[in-house]
């Protein structure tokens, strides 16, 4: 009963049995804890699975249109990258993080911060300057849907992986904690109920050996009064009797 | 007269333009073009036509600008034919075309060293037909003074550049305005030159500069709504040719919306269709109607070139050729980009020629 499963090295007393039923308790609420935060991770891992799907669908189109652009101001200016590389000084297009919190998970988002600049708004002066102003205005959007997915993609991870790791406390607690802390705490009845019943039949034998010592008193005594073979014989008779057939309550076999 | 003695020193390259002006893509070439699935269908569809197999030694994961690069090559090899054969003062017209290329070069070049570049980079990606001697000896220079001083004084275009020495420290805003303000020096020359040709070089040239600095001063003025040009600079930057010059230049100058460009551009007959659409310009539809405006310069330009084909014994014939063959090269980009990229719904956003 006790030797099936494994069971935490203790000394069986009530004082660990009181201990171990109360980390029984601790355990089973930190599963039912770590099950909600699970399911609240997947909730959210769910809905942040669409949207990458979404937001990848919808970065194709807008590459796609981006580069497209690109294409158009070949065709009315012929070749600015240079320029405009040259003529870049700073950063009109930034990103910023920002900590969400899902479930004490800290999911990094990333942010579009976009500073209106005018590095290069007069290439293509003479000629096809709508065409890189519209160029500029699509790539900006195409970047924005990147940073967008970029985030979601990030989180995706990071969720992911603490979704993993609380799978992984979650079924740890169900399947070997809480059974060691139980086959603990049966252990422990069970050696506390075998030890209730030494003790009950150390106390039966020493309460016969009590009243056999007093029988064989009393029969000193009554010798020394009136010596009777007799006597003797069925004093001794009687306390064999009483302590063999007679019932006690508490024995229940 | 002209007529009389044209063919003695210009007959026979004339014959040579019109001879390449009947290579130029037709009709039913872009018809083909444009029914391609991949580009190499579109480098077999070309070599049927006069590029030959000009694409043929390429490795194969072909770019758009590996074509237009090789196309460009056939046609600067065209153009300096014509010009080592060419006497004068057709050989000085010819100059002429290449100091657009060169103004370009120069102020690409200025703009890298600038930020320090290295040279060969940089001479690497200059127009082929605007290359100079002393090019590379440009990226000495750190002000618009001594790049002056040391070395365009020596070239062609020191007298356009007279004019500028007043901005005397190049930065990124400067260029673009300096490039705008050579070049409007440029085709004010050009015109000057094409007018000491006599007719009918000057009737068809006179004709082709203008439009060409209308365009200009039309692109200037949208081109420079909320930016940091202000009015009295832009009004420098205007050609003072042109048919809106000088009435329409000013009112331009002054102009703070498309619609006061629109209501200019209808004094000028030809130039009234170009703001059809753009009526109801509202802001967000502004974008829309400005490319089809630039597409619209495109088609206007093509016409005109082709009209400059219609006269004999002139020189217009050159120019218009060099600028039907850029239009031409423009074309087969944008199908080439059109295939590359599989957005075939616009791919006959092209000019066709003939």
């Amino acid at each position: 009963m006790s030797g099936s499963g494994a069971r935490e090295n203790i000394f069986a007393t009530r004082m660990a049995l009181t201990n171990t039923k109360l980390r029984l308790k601790g355990a089973q609420t930190g599963h039912s804890l770590l099950a909600k935060k699970r399911d609240a991770l997947t909730t959210r891992f769910r809905a942040i699975l669409r949207k990458v799907d979404e937001a990848k669908r919808k970065m194709g189109r807008v590459m796609q249109l981006a580069s497209f652009s690109m294409a158009e101001v070949t065709y009315a200016t012929g070749d600015i990258s240079y320029l405009v590389q040259e003529q870049a000084k700073q950063a009109t297009f930034r990103v910023k993080t920002k900590q969400e919190n899902v479930s004490g998970v800290v999911l990094p988002a990333f942010e579009v911060d976009r500073v209106p600049g005018s590095d290069f708004n007069l290439t293509g002066l003479g000629r096809g300057g709508q065409q890189v102003l519209k160029a500029k205005e699509t790539y900006a959007k195409a970047i924005e849907t990147l940073v967008e997915l970029a985030s979601l993609q990030t989180a995706f991870t990071i969720l992911d992986e603490v979704i993993r790791a609380t799978n992984r406390r979650v079924n740890a607690i169900e399947h070997v904690v809480m059974p060691r802390l139980e086959n603990t705490i049966k252990y422990i009845m069970s050696e506390l109920d075998e030890m209730d019943r030494e003790e009950f039949f150390r106390l039966k034998k020493v309460q016969g050996k009590k009243k056999r010592d007093t029988a064989a008193r009393q029969l000193e005594e009554a010798a020394k009064g009136a010596p009777d073979e007799e006597a003797i014989f069925t004093a001794d008779d009687s306390a064999a009797t009483d302590l063999l057939s007679s019932k006690d309550d508490d024995v229940i076999f | 007269m002209e007529a009389l003695l044209f063919n003695v020193d210009s007959g026979f390259l004339e014959a040579i333009v019109r001879g390449y002006k009947a290579g130029i893509l037709s009709q039913s070439h872009y018809a083909n073009l444009t029914q391609c699935e991949s580009l190499e269908d579109f480098r077999t569809q070309l070599s049927a036509t006069d590029y030959g197999n000009f694409l043929a030694n390429e490795p194969l994961p072909l770019s758009t600008s590996t074509i237009a690069d090789r196309a460009t090559g056939i046609l600067v090899d065209q153009f300096n034919y014509i010009r080592t054969n060419a006497v004068a003062p057709l050989s000085k017209f010819l100059e002429y075309i290449t100091y657009g290329y060169m103004i370009d070069n120069v102020v690409l070049l200025i703009t890298g060293t600038l930020h320090e570049r290295d040279t060969h980079e940089l001479l690497e990606r200059c127009h082929p037909l605007g290359v100079f001697d002393t090019m590379p000896a440009l990226c000495v220079a750190t002000n618009v003074e001594e790049l002056y001083q040391s070395v365009l004084v020596e070239t062609p275009l020191a007298p356009y550049f007279r004019d500028c020495l007043s901005a005397s420290d190049l930065d990124d805003l400067n260029i673009e305005i300096i490039r705008n303000t050579v070049y409007k020096a440029y085709l004010e020359d050009f015109h000057h030159f094409c007018s000491s040709l006599g007719s009918p070089t000057s009737d068809v040239m006179q004709r082709l500069l203008s439009f060409e600095a209308d365009r200009r001063t039309v692109n200037i003025t949208i081109n420079s709504f909320g930016t940091e040009l202000s009015k009295e600079q832009r009004a420098k930057l205007f050609p003072a040719i042109g048919r809106l010059f000088p009435e329409g230049n000013n009112q331009l100058a002054k102009a703070d919306d498309i619609d006061q460009v629109r209501v200019v551009c209808e004094n000028i007959s030809e130039y009234r269709s170009f703001f059809d659409g753009a009526s109801s310009s509202a802001n967000g539809e502004s974008h829309g109607t400005m490319s089809q405006l630039e597409d619209r310069f495109f088609n206007m330009e093509v016409h005109l070139n082709k009209q400059s084909f219609l006269q004999q014994f002139q020189y217009g014939v050159f120019y218009s050729y060099m600028k039907l063959k850029e239009q031409e090269i423009r074309n087969l980009t944008w199908i080439a980009e059109c295939i590359a990229q599989d957005a075939k719904d616009r791919i006959q956003d092209f000019i066709p020629i003939f």
